[in-house]
């Protein structure tokens, strides 16, 4: 391996209004090397990375490549100096062809205008047979899956010549084989000489794929290791600047009556199709289910009709013996379901109300929050102070804007509402969905305690990790049906297969 | 005001945001800054005026002192040792002002707050649904159908006591707008027809509805003459009193208290009562507020309604306090609730802001008719296309300012696609 950086940032600062989110910021990346870049939300990773593909200008500082200065301010100058983004939300037209998508905006052209089809495919395939990638060059975008989507956005990255790829966060969306072979594709790249700058906040990845690690704290550099003699729990200590629980510690569950019901659903999605097909599972009192399955297997419909905002199109919900079926969801948090929503800032909050007015967001109607329909704002802010300090909300005040707080303290202010409400039954839908790990700790810990409280607590995930460190019982969905249900213990493997339409191998 | 003091809102974090609708995007520059942004708004659309009256050959700056005077500011500007009657007394005491309206600017105030008084209302027919994420074009036709039904009670019914004949022809009319905004709720949360689409076409079927009604040979032409296209006179006791000025010459009269209290309902019932928080929720973010077990669809009714009961209020009190007839006329130049979304919009759909913009306008409309604007400075004829022209520029700046917003926001999607520095 070439030791010299192909790439150095030295010293970038970048502040923004009140933010200081890059503090002289020093970052190198070698020849041929994956290069993790590690942190919290909001501790400057995506800051950084923006300054290098030109979409941010940096403060001060400066940009080396190959030892050479270099000004990077577009896209268009970082595509040049050979640098290649694949964001999180890949930036692809579903409904053309695989090779239209990586030629776009830098088609090869026959006559003037015309775009030279064959010679597209053609640089399309060179660019598949040098990395290896299995993509059907003719597939349209909306028929493949997200893994086979994010090896489009990397090989529109490569032909375009780059020698530098950043990958934002890739296996956010991926299931645990698919990451797999992501890595797979990236040893591949490394070999072929392209250096990688891999962001994520999952220490294992970074663990497994990583040559060396960068861990930005609050917007500066808190170290750079190699990955031999890195551990989990070091890498932690460094993201967050103090000791943290990787591990969800917890007791054995002790399961009571079934509270929640649900019998024979089946829920059609917002195109008429049947997302759900006929599911069938009790949550117990005293126990975590965990719901674990690739996104988009029904897990959005089946959440929106346990708690009322969707009607089933048939089948059964009882909560603690009443039938919620064609319930509101005004009806549902009354008969005791708290709802922990999967998207907090377009469900779960009212950004532009105070945390305050969030806070009641289910009970403004009810006394002694408002009385004969004039509400009592002094009242909501003193309830709203109380959970504030409980939840350890931190950031703002009971009239503080909830947009105005990062998103693991959103993410506290919903759990504080949903938990407070003191419900029987808890539906948490991706509770830990972008936040760090120290508020991922906390939302886990909060969990396990109303577990421990006798609730109910059904817990949807699209993180594995989740579902096998948080749930008594594990049950997968796929394309809408329950294929398989776990004890605990089981292995991550073992999930993996039955979450992409695997038999559960009974030999095994 | 309390939302209008809140700072820029974080746009990355309003996943809406992206693709927003014009009833979201215009709600947004109601929240986006502080007082400064429309104070700046008026002020450039009467500098650009100003070069357009420069570039005509007449002077600017006498052109709109001549406008502040046809409006009857200056009024404010004289004091002296006078005295004001007090109402139902023949007692008076001692005032600052001189409130003789003998005085031209103590005449063109009462003309000016004459036409505020409707503007308040209309404008918070705008500014109420705006705060449901709803854009209510209706404002015109809700204020029409009040005023027909208006001029219906006030001309029929004459059996009624004085204050019960006002009463129940001003609750008519209210009734009238309601239900007419209502329509447009109901079908926007029945079968999600785009409230701007329905509002428009009710502004149409209000005026030729209105044009037949009041039209010859319609069931409420004139009962006498039959040549006119015009309704019958309202009863002389169901005129709403007059409070400043000669009844004769049109005074200002007592619908201004309407007015007025209705910017206090307004902020009360948003701000301090359950319905105000739903309606808020709601035009914040329909999604959440749905999950926190509101009904959207209940509240896009419920917030049309309002606004209708706004505008058909201040059609029914225009008919009661001065025009006491309608015309086909009237129906077909009236433009009162049109102007209420240029109201709304610069008083950022705050009850503050909807007064103080609804003077402003009120203000504008007045200096610059033919009857308040002296000839020798700037001709009328030209001077109603000013008023027109800095009615437009204001709409004009505040969607500039949205468009500034939107291209910050464009640009910070772009940026950074899913997080942002914390």
């Amino acid at each position: 391996m070439d030791e010299a950086p192909v790439l150095e940032l030295r010293g970038i600062t970048k502040q923004f209004p009140g933010v200081l989110a890059n503090d002289h910021v020093d970052f190198d990346l070698r020849h041929g090397e994956v290069h993790a870049l590690l942190g919290e939300n909001g501790a400057g990773k995506s800051t950084l990375m923006s300054i290098l593909y030109g979409l941010y200008t940096a403060d001060s500082g400066e940009i080396l490549m190959n030892g050479k200065h270099v000004t990077i301010s577009s896209p268009k100058d970082a595509i040049e100096l050979g640098i290649g983004m694949v964001h999180q939300h890949f930036m692809l037209i579903p409904v053309m062809t695989v090779t239209e998508n990586i030629v776009l905006a830098n088609e090869p052209v026959k006559a003037g205008v015309l775009i030279d089809e064959k010679a597209a495919e053609r640089r399309v395939a060179d660019v598949a047979a040098t990395f290896k990638f299995a993509v059907d060059p003719h597939a349209r975008i909306e028929n493949i899956t997200v893994g086979q989507q994010q090896r489009v956005e990397i090989m529109k990255a490569l032909y375009r010549n780059a020698s530098i790829v950043i990958l934002d966060e890739p296996t956010a969306v991926l299931t645990p084989q698919e990451a797999q072979e992501l890595f797979e594709i990236l040893r591949t790249l490394t070999r072929e000489g392209i250096s990688v700058i891999f962001i994520s906040h999952k220490l294992n990845e970074v663990l497994e794929i990583a040559d060396r690690i960068t861990v930005l704290r609050r917007g500066k550099r808190v170290e750079t290791i190699p990955r031999e003699g890195a551990t989990e729990e070091g890498l932690a200590r460094s993201m967050v600047g103090r000791e943290v629980l990787l591990r969800v510690d917890k007791k054995p569950a002790q399961p009571g009556d079934p509270l929640l019901q649900v019998h024979e659903l089946a829920v059609r999605d917002d195109r008429g199709l049947e997302a759900v097909r006929g599911v069938s599972f009790d949550v117990r009192a005293g126990e975590i289910v965990g719901i674990a399955g690739v996104d988009g297997n029904g897990q959005t419909e089946l959440i929106d009709a346990v708690t009322g905002l969707r009607h089933p199109a048939s089948g059964e919900i009882r909560v603690g013996g009443h039938d919620l079926s064609r319930a509101t969801a005004r009806a549902a948090f009354d008969a005791g379901m708290g709802h922990i929503p999967e998207d907090r800032q377009r469900r779960g909050l009212v950004l532009d109300f105070n945390l305050a007015e969030n806070l009641v967001l289910h009970d403004y109607g009810k006394e002694p929050f408002s009385r004969l329909g004039w509400v009592n704002p002094r009242r909501w802010i003193r309830w709203a102070r109380g959970l504030l300090e409980e939840f350890d909300v931190r950031g703002g005040g009971p009239t503080t804007r909830g947009g105005s707080l990062s998103g693991g303290n959103q993410q506290k202010v919903v759990v504080a509402r949903e938990v407070s409400r003191n419900p029987s039954v808890l539906i948490a839908a991706q509770p830990t969905r972008g936040l760090d790990v120290g508020a991922i700790e906390f939302v886990h810990r909060r969990l396990v305690e109303q577990r421990d409280a006798g609730k109910a607590v059904l817990l949807v995930s699209l993180e594995l990790d989740e579902i096998l460190s948080l749930s008594d019982r594990i049950l997968v969905l796929y394309e809408g049906r329950i294929v398989a249900e776990f004890p605990p213990e089981v292995s991550e493997e073992e999930v993996g297969i039955a979450m992409t339409g695997g038999r559960r191998s009974e030999a095994a | 005001m309390s939302e209008a003091a809140t700072p820029h809102a974080p746009l990355e974090s309003d996943p809406e945001g992206y693709a927003p609708s014009v009833a979201k995007r215009l709600a947004f520059y109601q929240r986006a800054g502080g007082i400064i942004t429309p104070f700046l708004t008026a002020v450039f659309a009467f500098l650009m005026g100003g070069i357009v009256v420069g570039a005509t050959g007449h002077n600017p700056l006498r052109v709109y002192k001549a406008i502040f005077e046809g409006a009857g500011l200056n009024w404010f500007l004289h004091f002296g040792s006078y005295h004001v009657d007090i109402p139902f007394t023949n007692h008076h005491i001692w005032f600052w002002w001189d409130t003789s309206t003998n005085h031209t600017a103590a005449y063109n105030l009462t003309q000016t707050l004459l036409t505020t008084t409707p503007l308040i209302l209309t404008g918070l027919a705008v500014a109420f649904a705006f705060r449901c994420g709803l854009f209510n074009i209706g404002g015109q036709g809700q204020y029409m159908m009040g005023a027909i039904v208006g001029v219906y009670v006030g001309s029929r019914f004459v059996a009624l006591a004085h204050v019960t004949h006002i009463l129940f022809a001003i609750v008519a009319a209210a009734l009238a707008g309601a239900l007419w905004g209502a329509i447009a709720g109901f079908l926007k949360a029945t079968v999600g027809a785009h409230e701007v689409i329905t509002t428009i076409m009710l502004n149409w079927v209000a005026y030729w509805g209105g044009s037949y009604l009041l039209g010859r040979d319609g069931p409420l032409q004139n009962h006498v003459d039959k040549s006119i296209p015009i309704s019958d006179d309202i009863a002389q006791k169901a005129h709403l009193p007059a409070i400043w000025g000669n009844p004769a010459l049109q005074a200002l009269h007592a619908g201004i208290f309407f007015a007025l209290a209705a910017l206090f309902v307004f902020y009360l019932v948003l701000n301090r009562t359950t319905l105000g928080y739903e309606v808020r929720a709601v035009g914040f973010n329909p999604e959440a507020a749905r999950y926190g077990g509101i009904s959207v669809g209940r509240n896009f009714v419920v917030a049309m309604a309002i606004s209708g009961l706004f505008a058909g209020l201040a059609g029914g009190i225009d008919i009661l306090g001065w025009q006491f007839r309608l015309g086909v006329l009237d129906v077909q130049v009236s433009n009162i609730g049109f102007i209420g979304i240029a109201v709304a919009l610069l008083g950022r759909n705050t009850a503050v802001g909807v007064g103080f913009a609804a003077l402003l306008f009120g203000g504008l409309l007045t200096g610059t008719s033919t009857r308040s604007l002296d000839p020798q400075i700037f001709p009328p004829q030209l001077a109603g296309n000013l008023a027109l022209m800095i009615q437009a520029l204001v709409l004009l700046f505040v969607g500039a300012d949205l468009l500034i917003v939107y291209i910050w926001q464009a640009r910070r999607k772009l940026h950074l696609p899913r997080k942002v520095p914390a």
